[in-house]
């Protein structure tokens, strides 16, 4: 199957309704580069090796793309733990379709950085019961779209095993799933089905949405006791960005303000935070102080700094690609509503894809919250009075 | 000997059997060194073993009747098939078990207190599967298998980095159980693939017992289960499951190959005299003069005649075990009696390894809740169990 399509993420030509803010030079503000082929990351180093993390000083801060910076994390992981391996399709010589396993094969060998059958459930369930012999496998589904035949054990099998045996078997294992669109590809490459993980008690899903964050994200996940879905925001890849490799900003599980403002705070995740930065910026060129909160986790919710930054701006915007019917932006949204009610001027707002199957990636750009999207939600807000 | 399946047709293979239900036996060139290798002592504790589990049997599915349980899965007709293939393992090879296996957790030393909590719905599961080398029960259909597959990966790698560090001998294998409803799941063909594939040390155990709750076998598969293993690459026997020697036999024989590398196959012809769970009545899929044609393959009814006839044992024997196994089925009604319903704080704890916050909050929202129907006087529910 062809993954790559040579088109142009996030430079997708100007909607015929975004005059609005079009003016405003709104696209044309996000920072990521575009990429040319999901498949071949565009002049990055072969290697990321910044000296693994073996107890001697960690390596001195470094620009990586977040693919790289996750292959890192892989490789430092894969070098502190003998238990840790790798498993997925293509993981090994190819180095994934998204390179992101690039070289760890043929540095640590096919037991710890194995080929699998193509199987996502074969995966998932061989992986399980690695991990309750207490190896701590990470898992590498190919794309978001082919999760699927691995949901019923992720999600009857994974998620339960703990409670299932009162925690006398564990299953620390990690899912690496490439998730979102913008990448101009084919049906089922571009999903974003997080909700339906939130939604299962007993997983942990998170998303980072920068380099830093995607190397110790990572990290952090694989140590974690407990099953963690890592989203990785596929169309960010090849985001480049500054990796401290001597400490961690914040720990996995909580949301953090990427950006400080006073009039309304735009809550996002994944692929879109730089996308709500980019906003951020245009509606400062307006005199609008906008505060960006990523939410990094999903499962659990740190959703007391995202009711906390809510109730200093009173107004709230949520954005995920995901259709917002059902989605997990409701989640934010009402769970900001519990705790802010009183200190909002609006209602939280959500921002979202629409409830229909993804569509085909020529009019994805359509579909997608772009930093248009996000400002007319922003205006809607403010369009209630301020308390 | 020919077994007939559902639809009256006969199956092409000869299934391996030693003791015919007339309970004379039968020389195999390659099978029987293995049943001449066995003292006094093991033949009667074959007969121990089934005979206790039946009357454990008999006595949950009354306590069913009673309201006492659940739901019970009787295993009725397939102890032969049970005790010789668990009696041929190590009692370090883990077996990942259905949810019918009861002769095999009796065996693995699983109290019927323990047992009975997933029937009386106190618990998910009553053992810690590390302690027994038993994993728990599996309600979903054959996902079990992959986790068995997962576990000999782990076996593997153990291996190659020079030994264990669970105990294990360097030769273990692993039990998959299934059923013949179980072999139409996508999950048994995955891990099927993966054993094959990886050559790994596998034990798969179909126990072959003609009904899947109303669908007769035959609607899962035209031809013997044993030979899809021939599909996958590795070879796959059938035993009649109601001969407790022949089946003890081949999974001797077979267990002995699989240590050496490479999953081998096992389909047990036998036959589920009651019905699939409780909670369904047989008489309305199935004629009775299967059922009656079955009943004269008793295979406890068969081993006896054996074990008189040669001279291994006598009534006073016989009377023993129906005395130890009166004595089981006794701790089972009172284990049922006294069992209190795990609170559900504990599950609630047992969800995730790691705080989440919630879980946390969930928690504690339910502790003021109940706190406040103290205080208007009435105890606080939760307290002092729910039943």
């Amino acid at each position: 199957m062809n993954h790559g399509q040579a088109r142009r993420a996030d430079s997708h030509p100007a909607s015929p309704r975004s005059s609005r803010h079009g003016s405003r030079g709104g696209r044309a503000a996000e920072s990521t580069p575009a990429s040319p082929d999901v498949a071949v990351p565009p002049g990055e180093e072969e290697t990321a090796d910044h000296g693994a993390d073996t107890g001697e000083q960690p390596a001195p801060p470094r620009e990586l793309v977040l693919a790289k910076a996750i292959n890192a994390a892989l490789r430092d992981e894969l070098t502190e733990d003998a238990k840790t391996l790798l498993i997925g399709e293509d993981i090994g010589a190819l180095g994934g379709v998204f390179r992101v396993t690039e070289g760890l094969q043929k540095e640590f060998g096919p037991q710890r950085v194995v080929d699998s059958p193509l199987a996502e459930s074969g995966i998932i369930g061989t992986s399980i019961g690695m991990a309750m012999r207490g190896y701590r496998p990470v898992v590498e589904i190919q794309f978001d779209g082919f999760v699927f035949p691995a949901f019923n054990q992720i999600t009857t099998q994974l998620a339960k095993i703990r409670s299932r045996t009162l925690g006398k078997v564990a299953a620390p294992l990690t899912i690496r799933l490439p998730y979102g669109g913008s990448i101009g590809s084919i049906e089922h490459h571009s999903e974003s089905p997080e909700a339906l993980f939130a939604h299962t008690a007993g997983l942990r899903v998170i998303t980072p949405s920068n380099a830093h964050d995607a190397y110790w994200m990572t990290r952090q996940a694989i140590r974690c006791d407990d099953p963690v879905i890592i989203l990785e925001p596929k169309r960010r890849y090849w985001l480049k960005g500054l990796v401290d490799f001597s400490t961690p900003a914040q720990d996995a599980f909580t949301a953090q303000v990427v950006r400080e403002g006073t009039d309304a705070t735009i809550a996002c995740y994944g692929p879109l935070v730089p996308v709500a930065l980019a906003a951020a910026q245009v509606a400062a060129e307006d005199g609008r102080s906008i505060e960006v909160v990523d939410v990094r986790s999903i499962s659990p919710l740190d959703d007391e700094t995202i009711a906390r930054s809510a109730a200093k701006t009173q107004r709230l915007v949520v954005a995920h690609e995901a259709p917002t019917f059902g989605g997990f932006g409701a989640e934010i949204a009402a769970r900001v509503g519990e705790r802010a009610h009183h200190r909002l001027a609006a209602p939280v707002l959500r921002v979202g894809g629409f409830h229909m199957p993804y569509p085909p990636s020529q009019q994805e750009h359509r579909y997608l919250p772009d930093i248009d999207r996000m400002l007319e939600a922003v205006d809607r807000s403010f369009s209630y009075p301020r308390r | 000997m020919a077994h007939p399946d559902a639809t009256g047709e006969e199956h092409a293979v000869q299934p391996i059997q030693l003791l015919a239900p007339d309970g004379t036996l039968a020389e195999h060139e390659v099978y029987s060194p293995y049943i001449s290798q066995l003292g006094e002592q093991d033949l009667r504790d074959l007969y121990r073993l089934m005979a206790t589990e039946r009357r454990m049997d008999a006595e949950a599915t009354s306590l069913q009747r009673q309201g006492q349980l659940a739901l019970w899965v009787p295993a009725l007709g397939q102890e032969a098939a049970q005790a010789g293939t668990v009696s041929a393992l190590r009692s370090t090879d883990m077996i990942f078990p259905t949810y019918r296996e009861h002769v095999m957790a009796l065996h693995r030393g699983i109290r019927p207190d323990e047992l009975i909590q997933l029937f009386r719905a106190t618990a998910h599961s009553g053992w810690n599967p590390h302690d027994h080398a038993m994993n728990t029960y599996m309600v979903v259909l054959g996902a079990q298998t992959l986790h068995a597959v997962g576990w000999a990966m782990g076996i593997q790698r153990d291996v190659a980095a020079g030994g264990t560090d669970q105990g294990h001998g360097a030769d273990e294998l692993v039990l998959a159980c299934l059923g013949d409803g179980a072999s139409s799941q996508g999950d048994v063909h995955e891990s099927m693939v993966f054993a094959s594939s990886y050559e790994l040390p596998v034990l798969y155990f179909i126990q072959n017992n003609h009904w899947a709750i109303s669908v007769p076998a035959s609607t899962q598969s035209r031809g013997p289960l044993a030979d899809r293993a021939a599909g996958y690459g590795f070879e796959g026997v059938q035993v009649d499951g109601n001969d407790v020697l022949a089946s003890y036999a081949v999974a001797a024989h077979l267990g002995g190959q699989v240590r050496q590398g490479g999953p081998k196959l096992i389909e047990s012809i036998t036959y589920r005299m009651g019905a699939h769970t409780t909670a369904d009545d047989p008489s309305k899929y199935r004629s009775s003069e299967e059922v009656e044609s079955w009943k004269a393959k008793d295979p406890i009814e068969r081993y006896r005649r054996w074990l008189q006839a040669a001279g291994h044992a006598d009534e006073t024997y016989f009377s023993e075990v129906d005395q130890e196994a009166a004595d089981v089925a006794a701790d089972l009604r009172r284990a049922v009696q006294e069992l209190e319903p795990l609170p559900l704080e504990e599950a609630m704890d047992a969800v995730y390894a790691e705080p989440h916050r919630q879980v946390e909050t969930d928690k504690s929202w339910l502790k003021e809740y109940e706190a406040g129907f103290a205080e208007d006087g009435a105890p606080a529910r939760g307290e002092g169990g729910a039943r």
